[in-house]
């Protein structure tokens, strides 16, 4: 143990991604994959610190049944706000952009992904769309919801719409590049030996991943921009005084809206899969149920939408075939969730940060998974229908999801992106103060749609019954902001401050282990060949790791 | 300090050495090969993009037949025909240059791409004439908007906003098209090793332009040949 450490300090500062050119302009202009992810990360972390203090605005406002904080008009566009920047610059950007821009060319033994050039414009497309949202904030806000539904959106709202939903145009653009991107690298560029079926399953949810892009992301492209051209035009198809149809533009909208939780949350799966079998020390239980289940979910995806649509008047039997195949959704996820838990079955479980976040992901998709079939029903949809209930499904799905599993998957390649450790009892306190905080925020949203509290209201005082489980939500949001704060603070601290980081500081098995630590630009020095199967932790006996609380099997004497 | 600069030196001379192999390819046909797989997907997603629109005239030709059947007959098929022939006969030429980039022929490359550029530009000067017409006919929706004798205002409003959406959204890709032309024309001109000694850049602006025919292939009958 010590004896890696002191070699690991011994040697001095390799050449790697980070370091071998230092000017700002080699960051702005690089085509490097690494670096666009470490650029993504830094923006993506600014917009997410933005949502929560929209979020936290919210909680705020809610804590007292007449509040005075916000008024309804200033509520209506922060909880916009919130919505929008969650959903488009951090949800859907989030692990692809950072994780899989990072990860997927060093997985598969790739020097780069196929267009580095398209993937920087990926980048400044979304720092575009970033910027063009934040001019309409400063104009004065959006006030649609993150759904910009018709009529009132293309007729009535007063709002910045235009400005708004061009930069979710521009959003949607970068975010189909970046899946063309992966579809060819994934295709064309995998190492000699790299078969399909001894891809890490993290490639596989972002293979799904980019065909639900660039299959979904184009429709709700289009409609939102004609909805631009019928507020700025009136040439249009939506308004009903020009014949138009407005729940045609909710068919649209959810027809990608639906799929974009996948965009969400498959790459969450991904990373999910990797940390289960790194942690668990085992070979993933059914690889093949797991990568063809990712790819029936995404196509399965795609004839759900109406579920959505419940009471939006759409014909009873359109309402039945919809909710019987949202029922068969679930399937495949839990599918998924069997998988990891038969390979953590007796597997060699090493509780260290990662695992922690993988097995409140767990828990918490479990619970976001079986309320959402409260919601596919129809009949219990009728009263749980845009209400906290909802509210409170899809922070289950999205946050104790995707931002979970973002954090596990940060927290087990940050070694690997920075080549530092960062403080282990710290980020486990850390993960286990993010649990308790999402569930006393999230939890007693359930109850509270349950009795009845609307989603998108800036008061109750006709029910002032509900204020203790509001304060109670506001007050779990406070643990969770903490939470979320920690990581920022000491994952910064490590950049400078923590120990330096092995090659494979987890011991675990993929060829982004068996790479440098930061990588060097090019990834590889020669380009690997793929012998062995994925996941193989056979001979797991003589692994060496750095993490200094970790209980090590006594390795013989010289086996190093 | 000087090192660097003789290896940066270096560098730029080895990418000229070889030509159009990005670093990232371990060789030509496989750099080839990724660039086609792109652009195909790319092409699934321009197929979804218009795919939304052709979606909402299914269900407004629906909903209002009678309707778009008498609009129709306030696009000129003369026109749309002429633009259909000129869109077909700009693809043949523009598989012409495709051919010959693959013969490495500069010269006939660059005249089947000049006359792929002409076809372009025919296409939009006919199409802005059409625009121009119904403007002036007050075809346009929204507050000006007078509906063609025997239709109701709101099923003739939307037969002409879809088709000022779908010919509009035609219209710029043709434009996007065109741009790529006027580039390839340049880089052939000055015969620059990228498009010279591979042939697949020439070839993925093809695809584009064989897409946005097809696109127009469906957009004619739709809006000019409704039968009763
Ligand atoms: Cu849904």
């Amino acid at each position: 143990m010590s004896l890696t450490a002191t070699q690991v300090e011994a040697i001095p500062e390799k050449k790697n991604y980070l370091n071998h050119d230092h000017t700002i302009w080699s960051w702005l202009s690089t085509g490097d994959h690494k670096r666009i992810a470490i650029m993504y990360l830094f923006t993506v972390s600014i917009f997410f610190f933005m949502g929560s203090i929209m979020a936290g605005l919210i909680r705020l406002q809610l804590i007292s049944p007449n509040s005075t904080l916000l008024e309804a008009e200033t509520y209506n566009k922060v909880f916009s706000a919130h919505g929008i920047i969650m959903v488009f610059f951090f949800l859907l950007v989030v692990i692809p952009a950072i994780l899989g821009n990072f990860l997927l060319p060093i997985m598969i033994g790739a020097r780069d992904l196929a267009f580095p050039r398209l993937n920087l414009l990926s980048y400044y497309l979304y720092l575009a769309a970033g910027v063009l949202f934040l001019t309409g904030q400063c104009f004065g806000g959006v006030d649609t919801g993150w759904t910009f539904y018709t009529p009132y959106s293309s007729m009535y709202s007063n709002s910045q719409v235009a400005l708004t939903i061009t930069a979710v145009f521009i959003a949607g653009f970068s975010s189909i590049f970046t899946g063309l991107n992966f579809i060819a690298t994934v295709h064309k560029m995998r190492a000699p030996g790299m078969t399909w079926f001894r891809l890490p399953l993290f490639v596989w949810a972002m293979y799904a991943t980019s065909i639900v892009i660039m299959l979904g992301t184009p429709v709700v492209a289009i409609t939102l921009m004609m909805v631009v051209v019928e507020r700025t035009t009136h040439i249009g198809i939506f308004s009903p005084d020009l014949g138009g149809d407005p729940v045609l533009f909710e068919h649209l909208f959810w027809f990608y809206s639906h799929p974009a939780v996948y965009i969400m949350i498959l790459p969450a799966f991904g990373v999910q899969s990797e940390l289960i079998c790194a942690f668990s020390r085992r070979r993933i239980f059914g690889y093949h149920f797991v990568a063809f289940s990712t790819l029936a979910i995404a196509l399965l995806g795609f004839f759900v939408w109406g579920h959505h649509m419940f009471v939006s008047g759409q014909s009873m039997y359109q309402g039945v075939i919809f909710s019987l195949i949202t029922f068969l959704i679930a399937v495949p996820s839990a599918i998924k969730i069997f998988n990891w838990m038969a390979t953590m079955y007796k597997g060699h479980i090493r509780l260290q940060t990662p695992m922690i976040y993988a097995i409140s992901f767990m828990g918490l998709f479990v619970i976001g998974g079986l309320t959402g079939l409260f919601l596919a029903s129809m009949g219990t949809d009728i009263h749980l229908t845009a209400t906290y209930f909802v509210v409170a499904h899809f922070h289950y799905v999205m946050v104790g999801g995707t931002v979970t599993a973002f954090l596990g998957g940060l927290h087990y390649w940050w070694p690997k992106m920075f080549g530092r450790l960062y403080p282990e009892t710290l980020a486990k306190y850390t993960a286990i103060i993010v649990f308790v905080g999402f569930n006393v925020t999230f939890f007693p949203q359930f109850i509270l749609g349950f009795l009845g509290m609307p989603r998108r209201y800036a008061y109750y005082y006709y029910y002032p019954e509900l204020q203790p489980y509001h304060i109670m939500s506001s007050l779990g949001a406070s643990v969770l902001a903490i939470g979320l704060l920690l990581p920022v603070l000491y994952l910064t601290w490590s950049l400078k401050y923590g120990p330096k980081a092995s090659d494979s500081p987890w011991g675990a098995h993929g060829l982004e282990w068996q790479t440098q630590s930061p990588p060097i630009p090019q990834n590889f020095e020669t380009r690997p060949i793929v012998t062995d199967d994925v996941y193989d932790y056979s001979d797991d006996e003589n692994e060496v790791y750095d993490q200094p609380d970790v209980k090590q099997k006594p390795t013989p004497a010289g086996a190093h | 300090m000087a090192t660097n600069i003789q290896e940066a030196a270096l560098e730029v001379h080895d990418d000229h050495h070889h030509g159009p192999l990005k670093h990232q390819y371990e060789d030509i046909d496989q750099q080839n090969e990724t660039y086609i797989v792109g652009m195909w997907s790319f092409l699934v997603t321009e197929v979804m993009f218009f795919g939304a629109l052709f979606l909402g005239y299914v269900l407004m030709r629906w909903e209002y037949s009678n309707d778009f059947y008498i609009s129709h007959f306030q696009t000129e098929v003369f026109w749309g025909g002429l633009n259909t022939t000129v869109l077909l006969s700009s693809s043949f030429s523009m598989a012409l240059a495709v051919h010959f980039a693959q013969l490495k022929e500069p010269k006939k490359v660059i005249a089947g791409l000049c006359v792929t550029l002409l076809g372009a530009f025919c296409f939009l000067g006919v199409k802005s004439h059409e625009y121009l017409v119904k403007i002036a006919d007050h075809h346009v929706p929204g507050p000006s908007f007078i509906p063609p004798a025997g239709t109701t205002h709101n099923g003739s409003q939307m037969f002409f906003s879809l088709y000022f959406m779908m010919t509009g959204l035609h219209g710029i890709h043709v434009i996007i098209g065109a741009i790529c032309i006027t580039t390839l024309i340049i880089l052939w001109a000055k015969r620059k090793p990228v498009v010279t000694e591979d042939y697949v850049p020439t070839e993925m602006v093809g695809l584009y332009w064989h897409f946005v025919d097809l696109v127009w292939i469906f957009l004619f009958p739709l809006f000019y040949l409704i039968p009763k």
